[in-house]
């Protein structure tokens, strides 16, 4: 049992690294059309709001089937988020400006989409570098409050994506509606546990 | 008139000379590959269509245009599609011989015109325009086209003309997002005040690298107006109408603050949404950092003296 679920995480961390391998592969063979750079930011914002999507959705899935042990493979997820955020952020800086620090500062003053970038990257810096246990432990209660803000880079990370087209909103669309249902999902299963506490409280007081 | 066009391009800047000089042969080959490009009509037959044209005062002569497949494989022609390649194949299904164009409104003698018939009476010229998009790149296209200015002439504009509205083809049959009423309100138009459409700068192409337009960059007939966002460079224009007052155009009338009427390039007003300081160049490598975006697109001398004394903040 124990072998079967290492593979299978060992699996998982593996599949993690597709993307960039892919994404090396369409840059060493020219893959990426007229506007490369622009597509290396797309390609890689892409995967990691995939990324956020499936980390979000290992509560729900956990919630569902009952299948407990499915934490390891949410904090996996959760850094494999951060290390796409991480490329992407680093893309913008040095592929697309090559550090050029005026124009990019410049930049990021006059662009409101980059600014939501900064507030999703900052909340997903915050959740990676408290996934030491020593961290989580200092942090108690408070943890779980602060992993809370993941929806919020969520929101911010799609309307980050929104901002920046000029006219077509199909595929943000379709990740907010992601989120959308894992966020209702999450709602769903907190009321349904207050509604439930509620009926137990008078019941244990009598 | 002499002017004095562009400053010296540094050399990060310069696209690849040799795709440059061997462009006729990349033409042809590419032409070979696809059958793409089939010259119409009116076109002469032998090829390349317009081998030695004169490059007017006008043409950027010291700037390094685009390879032509990074042009033809990214536009943004949103009736057949919202992402920059799939017009590419799209777009070869547009009838576009024979072709008119009608132009009326405040003008002595409203006509239509047949393609081949403007053409013919015209000067062609290469006109080699730096076209920087409102989304933040650009590319320098080495553009065949004739003045704008000449053609109107042509047709006597009255002095009530104030305002000049460029219509594209309607052709829902083939354009999907026309047929579908998506996203924008279709048939595709776009205004220039009169003084704007009869600045020489502003030409109508009918070409680019020497051989007719490829259907997805405008074909058969688009405007260039190189200092202001190419979105105000409307492809495959059916009609030209001469008017008293400002038309509603698409961009504008879709979202009036994101885009403005006269949507000159300015580095100074950003969208309300992104920066317009700087632009990424088509061609342009990794680790290159992205061009100074100038105002007026780098052809202020020419044009600044068109919008004295009007706050360009304002008039965006």
């Amino acid at each position: 049992m124990m072998a079967r679920i290492d593979k299978l995480w060992f699996t998982t961390l593996l599949a993690g690294l597709i993307p960039l391998v892919w994404l090396l592969f369409d840059i060493a063979f020219d893959q990426l059309g007229a506007n490369p750079i622009q597509a290396l930011h797309i390609r890689l914002g892409d995967w990691t709001l995939r990324f956020l999507c499936l980390t979000l959705a290992i509560t729900p899935v956990q919630t569902i089937t009952k299948w407990r042990g499915m934490t390891t493979y949410r904090q996996m997820l959760g850094l494999y988020t951060f290390f796409y955020a991480s490329l992407h952020l680093l893309s913008y800086l040095l592929v697309d400006h090559a550090f050029q620090w005026r124009m990019i500062g410049i930049d990021i003053i006059e662009s409101s989409y980059i600014w939501l970038g900064i507030v999703a990257y900052i909340i997903i810096f915050l959740l990676a570098i408290s996934t030491p246990k020593q961290v989580k432990k200092y942090l108690g209660k408070n943890w779980k409050k602060l992993h809370r803000f993941i929806y919020l880079a969520a929101g911010a990370g799609i309307l980050h994506y929104f901002w920046q087209l000029k006219g077509n909103l199909v595929e943000p669309l379709f990740y907010l509606i992601i989120i959308a249902l894992l966020l209702g999902f999450r709602g769903l299963v907190w009321f349904t546990n207050r509604q439930l506490s509620k009926m137990m409280i008078p019941k244990s007081r009598k | 008139m002499i002017i004095k066009t562009q400053k010296p391009i540094a050399t990060s800047e310069i696209t690849d000379s040799l795709v440059f000089k061997r462009r006729r042969q990349i033409i042809k080959s590419l032409l070979a590959i696809t059958g793409a490009g089939v010259a119409p009509a009116w076109a002469s037959e032998t090829k390349p269509l317009w081998d030695n044209l004169t490059q007017g005062d006008f043409s950027a002569h010291d700037l390094t245009p685009t390879p032509l497949e990074l042009i033809k494989n990214y536009t943004n022609y949103y009736e057949f599609a919202f992402n920059k390649e799939d017009s590419t194949d799209l777009a070869q299904h547009l009838a576009i011989d024979p072709w008119s164009v009608e132009i009326s409104g405040e003008v002595e003698k409203p006509v239509r015109l047949h393609l081949e018939d403007i053409v013919r009476q015209q000067t062609l010229e290469e006109r080699i325009y730096r076209f920087r998009c409102v989304e933040g790149w650009s590319m320098v296209v080495p553009w065949v086209g004739f003045s704008l200015a000449s053609l109107l002439k042509s047709v006597k504009p009255l002095s009530t003309a104030r305002f000049v509205k460029f219509t594209t083809v309607h052709q829902p049959t083939v354009m999907p997002n026309q047929r579908n009423n998506a996203m924008l309100t279709w048939p595709y138009t776009e205004a220039l005040r009169i003084d704007e459409a009869m600045h020489p700068l502003t030409i109508l192409a009918v070409g680019m690298y020497g051989d007719v337009l490829s259907k997805q960059n405008g074909a058969p007939l688009r405007l260039v107006v190189p200092w202001k966002y190419g979105f105000k460079s409307i492809k495959a224009i059916v009609k030209i109408e001469l008017l008293k007052t400002p038309p509603l155009t698409t961009w504008n009338q879709a979202t009036p603050h994101d885009y403005g009427f006269y949507a000159n390039v300015n580095p100074h007003v950003p969208h309300p949404r992104w920066s317009q300081n700087s632009e990424r160049q088509l061609g342009s490598h990794f680790f290159t950092p992205r061009r100074q975006t100038e105002l007026f697109n780098g052809y202020g001398e020419q044009v600044a003296s068109l919008y004295r004394d009007m706050d360009l903040r304002h008039f965006f």
